[in-house]
């Protein structure tokens, strides 16, 4: 049975495959392999490394965020909060109980996407805005319970949490963890894709554009607000576990509400509800303050008696080019990377 | 033609159903059976209360008295999505679709309830999950056969004419497999060509796939030449209901339909 579209396709399989062609399937190898040459090369820059950590670590956390705000319409101000979540878990598993840092990442997924969950079911009554005030207060509760239950998370002073171990193998250096980050972020940006692809992200989709619809196909509204809370948590989770055994210590700030908006601000700016949108706006964010910093750096060199200001610059030129990519790019970075490559496709007849 | 077609059990019915809002009543201790396998126009003035009855079967509204059975399953008191899940899909006046999803990604969602794998299983995708969705999307390439949509598979549906939007909303219901399928004007606004597409699309769902039809529709012309049995609404209440040249005789109908502007009843 033949689908006529531009591109031809002969079976339903090849028509929902997430790389259509071969090109792509050579660009993503390609990928793949510079991603993981990557380090070799800059193994001497432990900067880089950390930068380029930080970055795999907020893409899992971001699409967690995008399925729930991207794809199913819920806005959520608490996922710093989830994180935090996810990182005393997996802290306290492994320096508590003694849990294998595997047992420990996954554990600590499924306790913060229990937590979501909870923290989610205002949604049930509240919309936007509200529903904004609403996760607020999951992060104000929630940034309370990591200062004040310091039986667990050591208060204020921090968690110190041991280095990720696999079968005998330690993390623990900007260097070794890159690839645990990596292939933790390759799984949840397949995982991601794969969800949203098929019964669940149909609903989350179908929820966020018209309710009305949605129940009168037969989905249950509550029940998949609910679930998109879990996953998005989970992943929040995850990121959160990632970061308490990378960074060895954490505290409350770690996962303040600036966090959240942080987070709120990658999935806008890179595309709601677009799961490489979720990747280019983490790598944007993440990479904009490290640039900015690095530019200041060569001035204050210059001129010494500038330093202070150029901090205070930094943050403005920061938020700046936030609101100048709101302004024109509305749609996101995914949306823009779509119609370049749509440009290509029919080079050179692409007028 | 009708031989055979409609066998005596009664598919869904409604006990005294009785809906206001406010001072506004738009439904008065309304009765009514369906039989399987009928096509059961609701027919009425503007602001009769036709919608609101549809609303009230698939649990949006909840009347203030009375009852709707689901064969003998009451349903008054369950929720839209249950209701669906049960076997009764419906369009509706002002389309409801998913207007930045492509008609593809509209049908889909219809065979929702139908899908089995769960969350755990879609996280792998390929597998059992992969062979499901391509056994949803056949079914979903006979329905889009069926309504001869072919063309516009891939096209967002906000994009679409009104009409095909009306029959893409129509897609999607069908694809839910459902007993009964309830049509909200699926005529309005449509060209004299598209009337008779749709027309013809509805005589071969309730004969081809011996589907019950509930339908709601102003044009006369189509309501008379497509239905079983006729119920005529009247500021919420039920004047009149028979087959169609009962009603074309009855005084009550007449009356009521004298009122509108175009005589659009008597006209014909
Ligand atoms: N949600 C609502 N809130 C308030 N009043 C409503 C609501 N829904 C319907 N009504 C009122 O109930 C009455 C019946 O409306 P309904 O939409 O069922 O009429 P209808 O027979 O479908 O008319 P039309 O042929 O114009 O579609 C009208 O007076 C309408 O104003
Ligand atoms: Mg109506």
């Amino acid at each position: 049975m033949a689908i006529k579209c531009g591109v031809f396709k002969t079976t339903y399989e090849e028509d929902s495959a997430i790389w259509q062609t071969k090109v792509s399937k050579f660009w993503i190898a390609l990928l793949l392999i510079v991603l993981i040459a990557f380090p070799f090369v800059f193994q001497g820059s432990r900067y880089l490394l950390y930068v380029c950590n930080s970055v795999l670590i907020a893409v899992i956390a971001a699409i967690g965020l995008n399925i729930l705000t991207g794809f199913t319409g819920q806005i959520s101000l608490g996922h710093g909060a989830f994180m935090g979540v996810g990182a005393y878990a997996s802290g306290y598993l492994m320096t508590h109980l003694g849990m294998p840092f595997i047992v420990c990442v996954v554990v600590a997924g499924c306790v913060t996407a229990i937590v979501g969950m909870i923290f989610g079911i205002p949604s049930l009554r509240l919309k936007g805005l509200y529903l904004a005030i609403a996760t607020l207060a999951a992060q104000v509760i929630l940034e309370f319970v990591f200062v004040r239950w310091r039986a667990v998370t050591g208060g204020s002073q921090g968690m110190l949490v041991p280095p990720a171990q696999i079968g005998g193998f330690a993390f623990d250096s900007d260097f070794k963890f890159y690839f645990l980050a990596l292939a933790f972020t390759l799984m949840a940006v397949l995982i991601a894709k794969n969800i949203v692809r098929t019964k669940s992200g149909r609903a989350f989709m179908a929820i966020r554009d018209r309710y009305i619809s949605a129940e009168i196909i037969g989905v249950p509204i509550f029940q998949y607000k609910l679930i998109s809370f879990g996953i998005s948590s989970f992943f929040a989770g995850v990121a959160g576990s990632l970061w308490a055994h990378y960074i060895g210590i954490i505290t409350p700030e770690h996962f303040n509400v600036m966090i959240s908006i942080q987070y709120l601000s990658m999935i806008i700016i890179g595309g709601l509800g677009s799961i490489y949108g979720s990747i280019m706006g983490a790598v944007f964010m993440t990479l904009l303050p490290e640039v900015l910093r690095l530019i200041s750096g060569l001035f204050s060199n210059q001129y010494p008696i500038l330093v202070n200001i150029f901090g205070a610059i930094r943050e403005g030129i920061f938020g700046l080019v936030i609101i100048l990519f709101l302004i024109f790019e509305p749609d996101g970075l995914a949306a823009r990377w779509k119609t370049i490559q749509n440009y290509w496709k029919l080079w050179p007849f692409s007028y | 033609m009708k031989q055979g077609r409609i066998r005596e059990e009664v598919v869904m019915s409604g006990e005294e159903i009785t809906l206001s809002f406010g001072g506004i009543t738009a439904l008065l201790y309304v009765n009514f059976a369906v039989q399987r396998g009928e096509i059961f126009s609701i027919i009425g003035p503007n602001g009769a209360g036709k919608s609101s009855l549809y609303n009230v079967i698939n649990g949006f509204y909840k009347p203030q008295k009375g009852r709707v059975f689901f064969k003998e399953t009451e349903i008054t008191h369950l929720k839209p999505y249950q209701i669906a899940r049960m076997g009764i899909a419906r369009s509706f006046q002002n389309i409801e679709l998913f207007k930045h999803m492509t008609v593809l990604e509209n049908l889909m969602l219809g065979r929702h309830i139908h899908i089995r794998y769960g969350l755990f299983k879609s996280l792998f995708y390929f597998g059992p999950c992969l062979k499901e969705e391509v056994q949803h999307r056949k079914r979903v390439e006979d329905v889009i056969d069926f309504l001869e949509i072919e063309h516009i598979r891939k096209k967002h549906v906000g994009t679409l004419p009104y009409g095909l939007q009306k029959r893409v909303e129509m897609a999607r219901a069908l694809c839910l497999e459902p007993e009964i399928l309830l049509l909200d004007e699926p005529m309005a606004g449509m060209n004299l060509e598209e009337t008779e597409d749709m027309a013809r699309f509805i005589i071969d769902v309730n004969s081809e796939w011996g589907m019950t039809v509930l339908l709601i529709e102003h044009d006369m012309g189509v309501v008379m030449d497509l239905s079983d049995r006729i119920m005529v609404l009247d500021f919420g209440e039920k004047i009149a209901e028979g087959t169609p040249g009962e009603i074309q005789q009855n005084a009550l109908v007449a009356k009521a339909y004298l009122g509108e502007s175009d005589g659009a009843f008597l006209g014909r």
